[in-house]
């Protein structure tokens, strides 16, 4: 399962300045490890204690994952996924 | 009884409107609550009203206070309103990149604006405003946020409107900024029906709204609380100007573009409800009108034109 992740400017140290890479898996969880095996580093910016980091978020198709399984969350073939900071509004 | 004593006395009661145009089905129902028609035509106003009177009523907002808030627009016009006929001094800490009329209006209710850089957003202004209250401990900061009277504003006003008008609710969809209209209405609508679905629309800005020095800068409001949500959607600026303009095209409705974003995540929710054979009643925000945003070019040209405009601002 080939997937297309979006790098935010923060993370974009791991991966050689690239805003967009691709990657591999049918979790979000091995899609991450796919991304490590590739741009090391970038798995502990994301990932702390078994859950995502507080200030991270990730979407699967515009859908947060924390509301579809987390780290569990599935991921088809060419799905787009999204990662951001967490920001304020209002 | 449309008779109020005073301007602050005409806010709720907003309609509710059946989109039967935008709803994708018989069975699946789209509905908006105005919230532009609050008195300072936004949503805000009903958090920024609670807030002060809460304040008040503990002791802690009394004759001659300065408020101050970090606020992309909303809030603040709605506080300087109520500041103004209250006799309070409003300090508004504001994004740089928000526009043009907000600005303009906060200036012409009196409101003093401390601008904080684009780069990070309401993140920094919400850092900065921090910052001003250490600095003036006279200074009363609200802090819409992480204080309970914004959920509670929709808890007891909001949601309770909603329930009251339409019985049949399913989904609420509305937009993330403070949590405050999500957790309030949320919790009082799962708390009367369980089974309700509530669902966040949570804008996706430029890159320049991202730009923190570090993760840990990252921000969540004290107030948001997931167990509430059962859903949540990011939305870009392209989406969310394609939507607020459908919205005005099918259905009349002049909306601001982060209504755009909340359409755009109901639209995803009515689509599921179809999918699986099921039918809703989808209740979305129409958080404020399309006034404010004219200047940005949100509603002329292409969208793709529009959407590069809307780069590196702050719409929601």
């Amino acid at each position: 399962m080939a997937v297309t992740v979006s790098i935010p400017t923060i993370l974009r140290t791991h991966t050689g300045g690239e805003k967009s890479v691709d990657a591999k898996g049918g979790t979000l969880a091995e899609v991450i490890d796919d991304l490590e095996a590739n741009h090391g580093g970038i798995k502990g910016r994301l990932v702390k204690d078994g859950n995502l980091h507080r200030f991270v978020n990730v979407y699967v198709n515009d859908e947060d994952v924390r509301f579809a399984g987390g780290l569990e969350a599935t991921v088809a073939d060419g799905d787009n996924v999204t990662i951001l900071p967490a920001v304020a509004g209002g | 009884m449309a008779r109020y004593s005073s301007l602050l006395e005409a806010l709720g009661e907003t309609p509710l409107i059946g989109l039967p145009r935008l709803s994708p089905s018989e069975d699946v129902r789209l509905w908006a609550k105005l919230e532009d028609r609050n008195p300072t035509g936004s949503i805000k106003d009903r958090p920024a009203l609670r807030m002060i009177e809460e304040a008040e009523a503990d002791g802690r907002l009394t004759a001659g206070c300065t408020i101050l808030e970090p606020t992309s627009g909303n809030t603040g016009i709605s506080l300087a309103m109520a500041a103004k006929l209250k006799g309070y001094g409003l300090v508004c800490v504001m994004p740089e990149n928000t526009s043009e009329e907000r600005k303009q209006l906060l200036a012409a209710y009196g409101a003093r604006i401390v601008y904080s850089p684009a780069e990070g957003g309401s993140n920094e202004a919400v850092r900065r405003a921090k910052e001003l209250a250490k600095d003036h401990d006279d200074w009363v900061m609200l802090y819409q946020y992480g204080n309970p009277a914004n959920a509670r504003a929709h808890y007891s006003g909001t949601g309770p409107e909603i329930l009251r008008d339409l019985p049949s609710v399913t989904h609420f969809v509305a937009g993330l900024g403070t949590t405050g209209t999500l957790v309030g209405v949320g919790r009082y609508l799962r708390e009367q029906k369980p089974e309700v679905q509530v669902i966040a629309a949570e804008p996706r800005y430029g890159e320049l709204v991202y730009g923190l020095r570090n993760l840990d800068e990252g921000f969540v409001p004290e107030l948001y609380d997931p167990d509430v949500l059962t859903g949540r959607y990011s939305v870009g600026s392209y989406d969310a100007l394609r939507r607020t303009r459908q919205l005005l095209e099918t259905e009349g409705i002049f909306a601001g573009i982060s209504t755009g974003a909340i359409v755009h995540a109901a639209l995803a929710t009515a689509d599921k409800a179809v999918r699986a054979g099921k039918p809703a009643d989808v209740v979305f925000v129409v958080a404020d009108g399309g006034w404010k945003y004219l200047s940005t070019g949100a509603y002329s040209g292409t969208l793709d034109d529009a959407a590069e405009r809307l780069d590196g601002h702050l719409w929601a």
